[in-house]
């Protein structure tokens, strides 16, 4: 049972939310989210354009002044001379991005599937299970790498068709939207298959629900008024496992940011210029040599990460425990 | 709500039991006599399926490469200088020229005779060789790290349970969702930074004595040391509260001995059950490890034979990774029928 059992003022157990609300690091993690979340939407708005463009200051200490353009840069520059605040924030809107939209990728097809299984039962629940199983265990972010090197090149010439097309056409709206997605299209790919790939969790757990909600008597009652079983799915069983999905969506999170951090640090993730976590990394690892250290390149970004998957996690606990109390690992 | 609350379990344990194993009921076994009973003619079965089963991932993992890897856009020649002729001759040397059905049924055939093939871009090497060079200092560093992170989270996990809610257990309960979140190469660049550049007790790199190896396994070990440890508390602080660890406590014996003697080989199931998603991710999680400590070991192969468009390479690495991981599923799955007599193996 949660923490609050025992305390509950009028002996039930509490509600999710004050179980949730006195768990000290899971608000501190929730707050922290929140914050970093209106940082990386804001700050690259407020920060002066001459910040975002490459200078002639390459490897500024954290606080130094620019040489040419006379402004300050908090957190220092990189190789090309660009503000690393800049730098780390927009690698923020990245990473949280693929994140947020990759676990919402695995929640779509780890549910069908974990509600398939479970409702299914006997021989197709025994078979989906051992494909799982079978996927567990093997190397998936190996076949990642693969695809993502497949399928970019022919994204990427699809775009460019589709820009010129629209440019043939004087369509300046779609034109515009498109040459923005282009250095991103690999993210794209990124995101489609890390999602397909983080929904094992996701399968298992809403299974082990299903197989439980299945046996009620509503589900019987709703099977003998001869109700489909797809409806029974989504009509009755769904909002039975919102709150057990939306828990596992926040520690899916961190497991897709951690991915792409991987994919982008061993150089097979986002290319430049865009930036993520990992990509910065992977420069700063690059720039570090004993006899000089650039310090700021590795600490700023690895900082920023490690809090913002420690706030995921944390809270992602917190929501486990607050409404999924026997689902612990 | 106590009724829901014992269904909910039930759910959880038909969860865990998914491991290609089926739940039989019934209570804790109690000893640690090996019942070699499973060794039947429904054994055998079970050993066959499971063999055609490695066999069909194997060839689905083969052919995935290379179909993906022959679709890539840009053929394994063509960074190189040379005529249009030249690096035709090259691909028919390899047999990469015709249609993409030739080509695979020729890499199916060649595998189906033990026969990896020859690297593209290494001249004159054969994958066997590179694999053969490279692939056992990640097996060292990836068995090391499996140590370190299967006994040490089932200790650390193990004292936290035994002292729930104490100082020990929120400390050791914090660190490892710490060492979840931080990704190996920040610790790894941070281990470096601290043990051998500032204390100067390890090597920085290198390869070859066994304290070369300390401080990359530590870091490839560390988040999954801090899961096992999660994984192995949670659940013993169930089985701590069952009815027979109160018999054993009544029958006289310490916290400890009552621990050691009857909780930890029911509790320890449930990491048994990780082990092989563990030796994944730690094969897996060894490239990066390899980069930052720049290690001689067969990540890099991976990455470099993606952007070399190395496809027998790639192909060879991925068969030999599926292998292994398959072969060790298999031990593990074994290992968990004898250690849970309520499982009747079904592949």
């Amino acid at each position: 049972m949660g923490k609050g059992a025992n305390s509950a003022g009028f002996g039930g157990r509490p509600g999710g939310w004050r179980v949730l609300k006195r768990n000290g690091a899971a608000m501190v993690g929730l707050f922290f989210l929140v914050g970093l979340t209106g940082v990386a939407v804001v700050v690259p708005w407020l920060l002066p354009e001459v910040l975002k463009e490459t200078s002639s200051g390459t490897f500024l200490p954290p606080m130094a002044v620019g040489g040419a353009d006379g402004v300050r840069h908090w957190l220092g520059t990189d190789v090309n001379g660009q503000d690393l605040l800049y730098r780390v924030v927009s690698g923020a809107r990245v990473s949280l991005g693929v994140g947020i939209a990759g676990a919402l990728i695995s929640l779509v097809v780890g549910t069908v599937y974990g509600m398939v299984s479970g409702f299914a039962g006997g021989r197709v629940d025994a078979l989906m299970m051992r494909a799982l199983d079978v996927i567990y265990s093997v190397p998936r972010i190996l076949f990642i790498m693969i695809f993502i090197a497949a399928l970019d090149p022919y994204l990427k010439d699809w775009l460019d068709a589709l820009r010129l097309g629209a440019q043939g056409r004087g369509w300046l709206w779609v034109e515009g939207r498109v040459n923005g997605i282009i250095p991103y299209s690999r993210i794209l790919v990124m995101i489609v298959s890390l999602g397909l790939v983080e929904w094992l969790t996701m399968a298992r757990i809403v299974r082990g629900q299903v197989l439980v909600l299945r046996e009620t008597t509503f589900v019987t009652a709703a099977r003998a008024m001869g109700q489909r079983p797809w409806v029974i799915l989504r009509r009755h069983l769904l909002p039975n496992l919102a709150t057990v999905i939306l828990t596992y969506l926040t520690l899916t999170i961190p497991a897709v940011v951690l991915d792409e951090s991987f994919l982008s640090f061993l150089g097979l993730g986002i290319e430049a210029p865009a930036a993520s976590w990992g990509s910065l990394l992977k420069d700063g690892a690059q720039a570090i040599n004993p006899l000089e250290s650039k310090w700021w390149l590795l600490v700023f970004p690895a900082g920023m990460m490690s809090m913002t998957l420690l706030a995921l996690n944390f809270l992602g606990d917190g929501l486990r425990d607050a409404f999924d109390p026997k689902g612990g690992e | 709500m106590l009724g829901e609350l014992r269904l909910m379990k039930g759910g959880a344990q038909g969860v865990k039991s998914g491991k290609g194993v089926t739940c039989a009921g019934g209570g804790a076994g109690s000893g640690w006599e090996v019942n070699f009973e499973f060794l039947t003619t429904r054994m055998v079965g079970f050993l066959f399926r499971r063999f055609l089963s490695s066999l069909v991932v194997l060839w689905l993992a083969a052919s995935i490469t290379f179909v993906m890897m022959r679709s890539i856009k840009g053929g394994p020649f063509e960074s190189e200088k040379g005529t249009a002729a030249a690096q035709a001759v090259k691909l028919a040397r390899y047999k990469l020229d015709g249609s993409l059905w030739e080509q695979y049924a020729a890499y199916m055939g060649s595998l189906a005779r033990f026969d990896l093939g020859e690297s593209t871009k290494y001249l004159n090497w054969s994958v066997a060789e590179l694999l053969g060079q490279k692939l056992p200092n990640s097996i060292l560093l990836g068995g090391v790290a499996f140590l370190i992170a299967s006994v040490g989270g089932v200790l650390l996990g193990g004292a936290a349970a035994v002292r729930q809610n104490s100082v020990v257990d929120r400390a050791a309960m914090f660190g490892a969702l710490a060492a979840i979140s931080i990704p190996t190469f920040v610790t790894g660049p941070a281990l470096i930074a601290v043990f051998a550049l500032g204390l100067g007790w390890l090597p920085v790199g290198g390869w070859g004595r066994w304290e070369q190896i300390v401080l990359p396994a530590v870091c490839l070990a560390a988040p999954y040391l801090a899961y096992v440890a999660r994984l192995m508390r949670n659940s013993l602080l169930d089985v701590l509260k069952s009815d027979f660890l109160r018999t054993a406590k009544a029958k006289g014996l310490g916290t400890v001995e009552a621990v050691a003697r009857h909780a930890v080989k029911v509790a320890i199931l449930p990491v048994v059950t990780f082990l092989g998603p563990l030796a994944a991710n730690l094969l897996t999680g060894s490239m990066v490890v390899e980069s930052v400590f720049n290690l001689p070991g067969a990540g890099m192969i991976f990455v470099n034979s993606i952007q070399n468009r190395d496809v027998f390479l790639l192909g060879g690495a991925v068969i030999v990774y599926c292998a292994l991981l398959l072969v060790f599923n298999f031990i593990v799955d074994l290992l968990y029928g004898v250690l849970d007599k309520r499982i009747r193996l079904n592949g």
